[in-house]
């Protein structure tokens, strides 16, 4: 380290005039403006580190991306609490598909004219319905669980494995205006993909509201896996084709 | 290395620098460059020109991003063109100067001060136009992130097993390491600027660059510290980074990347690229800033002596290639050398024959390494040299695979040529500013040859 | 075509109508015919759209802008996604359950005959199309056309609108003006009416004809169609009566084909497909195969399967052919033709086979050809054994160019006042010397009813748009005389009209509905109490049980030697193309963009010539040349082939389409313009003259040889009976288990996989064109397929072994072969591509950035990348093709065959809904589905009761690549012949 030794070299300061106005010159900064400087290093790593990372989770996540809570507009102020909570109807008295097709189905006009070419006859709220009947043109009501067109989820095989309506779509019966009650992002699915046994019941159940499990779910739960033969299917395949 | 060695003539060429400097002579020649020195014509010339290929980049991606990597010529077989070939060349320029700042200073060789800022400038800028093409060269750009293992909605990480998992993490060390080297390094020069500097603006802006450097001898001892570190941590990165690049072919099954040689070969070859590029970029800017007198034969003399060291591994990298192939006594990897050498991309194999094997030989005279005009040329070539190596590697491998059913050809298009040219460009505007506004030789590194300068023996290594 | 505000869609004409009702109907329907935006919509589908469809610039970069800036302009851009509404029937229809498919029995009818399809149907959309697994014609399996069709039912080009000298009019305001016409030619019985139709095949359609003829008994009926007049005319010559050969293979020892393409296109392929591959095949510890004679003058698939191949230069296959029948009817054949090994070995075979023989002549030979075959399977006692010959399922058989020489004269003595053009395109179709298209001129009135806007309609006053036959109820014969009844899968996409409809214009009942003249036809024919259920079940299973032709006793004679057209130094022989035939579906992109079987060229026909030849003229391939023969002459470009006889080129019919469309338009030469009815099958004296300039082709294949790779392992029986296991010899595969990465994963539920028997294989790529159907496969144009960049999931590999001058040709489907060890999965930096429980190599398209590695590491390149947005999703009505269970890809993702994951699903939640596991068969891929060779066997590993299971035990299994240790789960079975030894090296 021969070289390296001469420093700081005691020579310089009376090495020449050029090189010795460096040391005896203004100041250009205040004092404070080293703190400044720190902060500003300390403020650039927390704003793009910190920040930069968790904007994003924070969108992605939250419940304006994912529209998670949110009430849709509808074209009728269709209440299921009136009538799955008050009237008691059945979900797959509207909902038909659910057993046996991918999609629960919108009920067709003609189903709520079941009831409402009775009662409500005059109901402004109805108008819709009706005209709909009349001119033969649907309803065009809002998609609420609305999955990317990449998913294929199939309403059948969950329902006929125990999972109950409830499980995803909430307490239906006590929304006035429905709304989405899960976030459906993946990880939730693969929460339930991964742990069935949390969250099935038994298939007698799988309409009803507010379902409590009559033994505790941890020795439930895998009775019915196994007894449904519920497989914990994580693969891509079993959704994204 | 504290004993002198007397030098016989015929080796020595000189010292590393001109004897008759000063302490203030050197801060003036190197810092006058930045601050007093009028803007030339041909710098502004030199500016505008690269600004113009830039702009061929910009056009480029923007299409790009509208239209899709189809733009380009790739196709099934050849699923990669350019784009890789670019990223692999750059990031190889880069690595000389990580070997010249971090491994040279470990090794203590005094002659590395006068060009190690301006190979670090040039590793730094080499990466970041090699940054580029990864995100550039993916089909959705924009998605590109999730190569970054952040905690998603999706409950995924990046698949580890991927060497283009491993790139990422590789290609942004590097990057990070070698902006606060270069960074660090920067601090005591900065400050000289500033104080030598005359005008208010220029204070202020090297003054906060210069981040409050007083030159105290704390200062120095913890700057000594730190970069010593900085070179410890950069020093492995010379030899992982391209090593993880070459993985990309290396981990593959595809004849002719599926090969373990590469890693090797790999790191020489980029070393090899990396010290042409600092010469390409020398000779002429010793010239036109009269800086040879700081910037020496003997400068010249010890980079092309690297590349000579270098270039005869990449050679024996090609040739154990062939011999593998032939001595694997497998089909695909016979085939492929043999479609390698007399395929439908005979040209670009042999061409990088004479420009990465040939060519150097010549720099076994001591005449040429140290006459600057044939250097250049010599570096130019083994650049293009080294480029063309990527090509082969990518394209003749990928063309004619396993199955004769899918071999197909490669042509690149007029945006290939755009997005490789505009990273020209952008590494040329960058270098342009660069030694307008940095000073682009450590004044504080040359000022320690001084004591020593006047004794030849002992920096005579 | 939605996008342009000033031009119209089908939308906002519907809309436009809707706002219209009662009395400002009319009027308002003038209004919208008239405004420029109409004349706009009717003539969409010239070059600019072709340009567009070609290469995606133009109208879509807005939208791609639009898509780009979208995902760039933020997070939010990527998380969030559209609102999507609900859209309820107002009453459900019965049998509807939203979300299940429902497949439907009907029929499309190709050149004449009637393929039995089942459709699928998603929510009342046609999406696919099966075979109909119990119709003796099918047997579960399709053709290409037919596999196609679902694609011409969308057709954005199809004429959409009536319209009278390119005015658009409604169909009232036409009947209008048609039934006064009539009611003048009433006076003079008809005596100016003129119809054209193609052959008349649906019984139906012929009643009616008969109807119309007993309305006007001096109006005129004639019929055209590019197809089939050598087999008509044939028969007539040889038996002096209409019959109609019907061939059984699978009684076959040995077959011997004149320029045939049985297993390639013409009536009863898929069924004679299956039935010859039933006597190839070596499964199951068979030991025999028929062996199998081809004389061709240009290579076609089936000659590539034959055992032995003669290239024969097309003037020299009458004289063949007469020795042949001089040899095998006892007689002594002469010339020179019959001295070589192959002449002398087949008649050895053919007499030793008595019974068990077949002779078959092409579709497109002469009459003379066909008449000579008829001879020599009598000669061979065949009628009634192997070949059976029933009646004509023509309505009304007939010398077609006896046809079209009547109509031109009528035509010219200008007796024709209304000439009604039913289908077809003869204008296109007719040779040339009929010049039909200044011909047509001369009459007054000229009725087109037709899908397209083509060639003839440009010559027709009328143009009315008929109807698709999924749109329309109709009926018709398949090849054995077996009838279907064909079911409307979708109302009339563009409000058109079928032939039945148009016939009924000329009775007093002219608004009847083609439903009831089809089903009063079919209670005419079956009387009785039952009519009901017997009509249900007819329409439910969409063919007649047992209503296959009566056979007929004729006895054929040899027919009068013809004057032998002396050869010339080039001679052209022409072939109707397997896919497009005569240019009908020349505007379906499927079908252009298939790669044919020998030349593996799209969207063009070449100039084929042998390798020797295009050194004699000093040619290279994709030359443009110019064609010459008497007089006239085309362009097309220069196509090497090995097999092509020398001294002579091979061209395909069905291109050079004028007014196809946005797909066909431009695609190719027209090579009909050579052909003269005197000799419609070849011409000599040709003219070769290099224009010194390059044309592209687009092949999707550019190397032939197998470079000793085997990747089709290949022997004769004689090796395979010396030596069962000489496959498993030709090379070592890697031990299970070696690997660097040991996995000790077990699939203990299912393990998915594919067996390929490349002996059955014939090359059809009727198992492409379904993949690309079932798939939502992407059409990429010529521009992309020319830098090898094409999208189909499989593909079929051809390559060459022996002879150069005259090679043994083989066919390898090729698809993902899901590797156990799977390189592209090892590579992917987002776990995008990766192995699923049951072995599935899964692609995930939502999670691919798409950086093309895994494409670069998979040794079989079966991965397909969307480089640009090659997904069309701008035209509406290609929209309701779409398979709405997978995923429509995008932009900038890699894709690849997924074995029919969505299948495989579906079954699996039916079977899980039952408690029990998938059934073997349960799961059948859409290529396995439509093989007519049944070449493919799919199912579970796991099962070694399963087809797929039994296929893999067989010695002749083999993985492709194996030794490079990817352990594929799709294996193949060695291709194995049945030369004659007698014949040797000779061909």
């Amino acid at each position: 380290m021969g070289v390296r030794q001469v420093w700081p070299p005691r020579v310089e300061i009376s090495d020449t005039l050029e090189s010795a106005r460096q040391y005896v010159m203004s100041q250009i900064f205040k004092p404070s403006s080293n703190a400044t400087a720190r902060m500003s290093i300390i403020l650039t790593v927390v704003i793009a580190g910190v920040l930069g990372g968790a904007l994003f989770e924070l969108i992605a996540d939250s419940n304006y991306a994912t529209r998670q809570n949110n009430i849709r507009e509808q074209p009728i102020a269709f209440s299921h609490a009136h009538h799955v909570g008050s009237m008691g109807i059945e979900c797959r008295y509207c909902h038909t598909g659910v057993e046996n097709s991918q999609h629960a189905l919108v009920p067709p006009t003609k189903t709520c004219m079941n009831c409402h070419s009775q009662i409500w006859v005059n109901s402004p709220t109805l108008e819709p319905v009706r005209e709909s009947y009349r001119t033969n043109q649907s309803i065009k009501w809002q998609k609420v669980h609305d999955l990317p067109d990449y998913v294929y989820f199939n309403h059948s095989i969950h329902i006929n494995k125990g999972v109950g309506c409830e499980t995803c779509h909430g307490r239906v019966d006590t929304m006035p205006l429905m709304y989405q009650y899960s976030n459906l992002e993946m990880r939730w699915c693969l929460n339930c993909h991964r742990n069935p046994e949390q969250y099935v019941r038994p298939r007698e159940f799988i309409t009803k509201m507010g379902y409590e499990p009559a033994e505790p779910q941890e020795i439930l739960g895998p009775k019915l896996v196994k007894e449904y033969n519920i497989q914990k299917l994580e693969t891509c395949s079993t959704c994204h084709r | 290395m504290s004993q002198p060695v007397e030098l016989p003539d015929k080796i020595y060429v000189g010292p590393v620098i001109d004897e008759q400097h000063t302490l203030a002579s050197i801060s003036d020649k190197v810092g006058g460059v930045v601050l007093r020195r009028k803007i030339t014509l041909g710098w502004t010339f030199g500016l505008l020109l690269s600004f113009a290929a830039l702009q061929g980049l910009a056009g480029a991606a923007t299409l790009l991003f509208v239209k899709g990597v189809g733009i380009w010529g790739i196709n099934i077989p050849v699923g990669w063109g350019f784009a890789i070939i670019n990223f692999v060349w750059w990031i190889g320029i880069g690595h000389a100067g990580t070997l010249i700042s971090a491994i040279l200073l470990l090794l203590n060789q005094s002659w590395r001060n006068a060009i190690n800022r301006f190979a670090e400038a040039m590793t730094l800028f080499a990466v970041m136009c090699a940054g580029m093409f990864p995100v550039l060269h993916t089909g959705r750009p924009w998605l590109a992130y999730w190569l970054l293992p952040y905690p998603n909605t999706m409950w995924l990480w990046p698949q580890f097993r991927s060497p283009l998992a491993w790139d990422v993490f590789a290609v942004t060390t590097y990057l990070i390491i070698s902006a606060v080297f270069w960074f660090v390094g920067l601090l005591p020069d900065l400050a000289t600027l500033r104080d030598s500097s005359k005008k208010d603006w220029q204070k202020r802006t090297y003054g906060i660059l210069a981040m409050g450097w007083r030159n105290s001898a704390r200062h120095w001892q913890r700057y000594e510290k730190a970069s010593l570190l900085l070179a410890g941590m950069a020093t492995p990165l010379v030899v992982s980074v391209h090593t993880v690049v070459s993985f990309d072919f290396a981990v593959s099954l595809i004849p002719g990347w599926h090969t373990t040689i590469f890693p090797p070969y790999f790191v020489a070859g980029a070393i090899y690229s990396g010290f042409a590029m600092v010469l390409t970029l020398m000779i002429p800017v010793r010239k036109f800033y009269g800086l040879d007198d700081i910037i020496t034969l003997r400068h010249l003399n010890n980079m092309a002596k690297v590349t000579l060291a270098t270039a005869l591994i990449v050679a024996y990298g090609y040739i154990m290639e062939a011999f593998f192939s032939y001595f694997s006594a497998d089909k695909y990897e016979k085939f492929m050398i043999w479609n390698r050498m007399t395929g439908p991309y005979w040209w670009a194999y042999w061409t990088l024959i004479l420009c990465n094997i040939i060519t150097p030989q010549f720099l076994w005279s001591k005449k040429i390494r140290t006459s600057p005009g044939i250097l250049w040329v010599i570096s130019i070539v083994v650049n293009i040299g080294m480029w063309l190596e990527r090509f082969v590697i990518v394209v003749t491998s990928l063309h004619r695979d396993f199955l004769p059913s899918s071999w197909g050809m490669y042509a690149p298009t007029v945006w290939d040529w755009a997005t490789y040219v505009g990273t020209l460009g952008l590494f040329m505007f960058l270098i342009f500013l660069f030694v307008r506004v940095l000073p682009m030789i450590t004044i504080f590194e040359l000022r320690m040859l001084l004591p020593g300068a006047r004794v030849k023996e002992s920096v005579a290594r | 075509m939605t996008e342009q505000s000033d031009s119209l869609n089908l939308e906002s004409v519907q809309k436009r109508l809707a706002q219209a009702t009662g009395k400002s109907y009319w009027r308002s329907l003038d209004e919208l015919f008239s405004t420029a935006g109409f004349q706009e919509f009717l003539h969409r589908e010239f070059p600019r759209q072709a340009a567009e469809w070609i290469d995606d610039d133009g109208r879509r970069n807005f939208l791609k802008i639009m898509g780009a800036s979208l995902a760039l302009a933020g997070l939010t851009g990527c998380v969030k996604q559209p609102v999507e509404y609900v859209m309820p029937y107002v009453e459900e229809p019965e049998k509807l359950l939203a979300g299940k498919p429902v497949f439907y029995a009907s029929g499309y009818p190709v050149a004449g005959l009637v393929s039995p399809i089942l459709v699928e149907t998603h929510d009342f959309r046609p999406t696919k199309v099966e075979g109909n697994p119990e119709h003796p014609a099918s047997l579960g399996a399709t053709d290409v056309p037919t596999q196609a069709s679902v694609l011409g039912l969308y057709d954005p080009d199809r004429l959409q609108a009536v319209t009278y000298l390119d005015e658009a009019r409604s169909y009232s305001s036409f009947m209008l003006s048609f039934l006064t016409a009539l009611s003048q030619q009433r006076a003079s019985a008809g005596a100016g009416i003129c119809i054209l139709t193609e052959t008349v095949t649906s019984p139906t359609l012929g009643a009616q004809m008969q109807e119309v003829l007993k309305q006007f008994p001096a109006a005129k009926w004639y019929q055209w169609d590019g197809q089939g007049h050598g087999r008509r005319s044939g028969a007539e010559l040889a038996f002096g009566q209409y019959v109609n050969p019907v061939y059984k293979f699978d009684q076959a020892d040995v077959v011997f084909s004149i320029d045939g393409n049985f297993l390639g296109s013409g009536p009863g392929t898929v069924r004679y497909a299956r039935d010859f591959a039933s006597r190839r095949v070596l499964r199951g510890g068979v030991t025999t195969q028929s062996r199998f004679y081809a004389v061709e003058a240009s290579p076609t698939s089936t000659g590539s399967k034959s055992d032995h191949r003669l290239p024969l230069k097309p003037s020299q296959i009458p004289v063949f052919t007469r020795a042949l029948a001089a040899a095998v009817s006892g007689g002594q054949a002469s010339g020179e033709v019959s001295t070589s090994k192959f002449f002398q070995a087949a008649v050895k075979d053919l007499l030793a086979a008595k019974g068990k023989s077949i002779v078959i002549a092409g579709e497109d030979q002469s009459a003379e050809i066909h008449a000579l075959v008829h001879f020599m399977n009598q000669a061979l006692e065949n009628h009634g054994k192997t070949v059976l010959l029933t009646a004509p399922l023509e309505q009304k058989a007939t010398d077609q160019y006896a046809d079209l020489k009547a109509l031109v004269a009528d035509l010219n003595g200008g007796k024709v006042d209304l000439l009604l053009i039913i289908g077809g395109n003869p204008v296109f179709t007719a040779p040339a010397e009929f010049n039909l298209r200044g011909n047509f001129q001369k009459a007054k009135t000229r009725v087109r009813l037709g899908l397209y806007e083509d060639e003839t309609a440009e010559v027709c006053q009328w143009r009315i748009p008929e109807t698709h036959p999924f749109e329309q109820w109709s009926d018709g014969p398949a090849y054995d005389g077996t009838m279907s009844i064909m079911q409307p899968l979708i109302a009339p996409l563009y409000g058109g009209k079928s032939a039945h409809n148009m016939l009924a214009a000329f009775t007093d009942t002219p608004e009847k509905p083609d439903y009831l003249l089809v089903r009063e036809y079919w209670q005419s024919k079956h009387t009785g109490a039952d009519f009901e259920a017997w009509w249900k079940r007819a329409v439910h299973d969409g063919f007649v049980k047992g209503s296959a032709a009566a056979e007929v006793t004729a006895t054929a004679k040899m027919p009068a030697a013809e004057a032998a057209v002396a050869g010339s130094a080039m001679e052209v022989s022409f072939h109707t193309d397997p896919y497009v035939l005569d240019g009908r579906y020349a505007n379906n992109a499927w079908l252009q963009e298939l790669p044919r079987p020998v030349t593996r060229l799209t969207w063009d026909n070449a100039v084929v010539m042998s390798e020797k030849t295009a050194r004699d003229l000093d040619l290279k391939d994709e030359d443009r040349v110019e064609l010459a023969v008497n007089g006239r002459s085309v362009w097309g470009s220069v196509w090497r082939v090995p097999g092509q006889p020398d001294g002579t080129v091979g061209v395909s019919l069905g291109y050079g389409r004028t007014r196809a469309g946005r797909a066909g338009t431009g695609a190719g030469f027209n090579a009909n313009l050579l052909r003269s009815a005197s000799s419609p099958t070849f011409a000599t004296g040709v003219k070769l003259k290099n224009l010194g300039e390059k044309f592209p082709l687009a092949a999707v294949q550019h190397h032939f040889l197998m470079e000793g790779r085997a990747p089709v392992r290949e022997g004769t029986l004689a090796e395979y009976i010396k030596d069962p296991l000489f496959v498993q010899k030709e090379t070592e595969t890697p031990p299970a288990g070696l690997t660097i990465l040991p996995s000790d994963w077990q699939y203990k539920g299912y393990a998915w996989g594919m067996a390929i028997d490349l002996t059955a294989c014939n090359g059809c790529n009727a198992c492409v064109v379904a993949c690309q159907a079932e798939n939502n496969i992407a059409v990429v144009g010529k521009g992309q397929v020319l830098n090898t960049r094409e999208m189909h999931w499989l593909r079929i590999d051809r390559y060459y072994s022996g002879d150069a001058a005259n090679p043994r040709a083989h066919f390898q489907p090729v698809g993902c072969q899901h590797c156990e060890n799977a390189p592209c999965e090892i590579v992917c930096p987002v776990a995008a591509t990766v192995h699923d429980a049951e072995g599935l190599n899964n692609m995930v398209y939502n999670r691919c950035v798409g950086t093309r590695y895994c494409s670069n590491n998979c040794p079989y390149k079966v991965r397909r990348f969307n480089f640009l947005l090659y997904t069309d999703w701008d035209t509406e009505s290609l929209k309701l093709q779409r398979n709405p269970d997978v995923t429509v890809r995008s932009r900038g993702v890699m894709e690849k065959c997924s074995f029919c994951v969505q299948r495989i699903n579906y079954a699996k939640i039916m079977a899980e809904k039952e408690d029990r596991r998938v059934k073997d068969g349960e799961v059948i891929t859409a290529c396995q589905a439509t093989c007519p060779a049944d070449a493919i066997a799919f199912g579970d590993l796991n099962d070694p009761e399963s087809k797929v299971s039994k296929w893999k035990r067989e010695q002749l299994n083999y993985s492709l690549l194996g030794e490079l240790n990817t352990r594929p789960r799709v294996t193949y079975l060695a291709e194995i012949r049945n030369p004659n030894p007698a014949v040797g090296e000779e061909s």
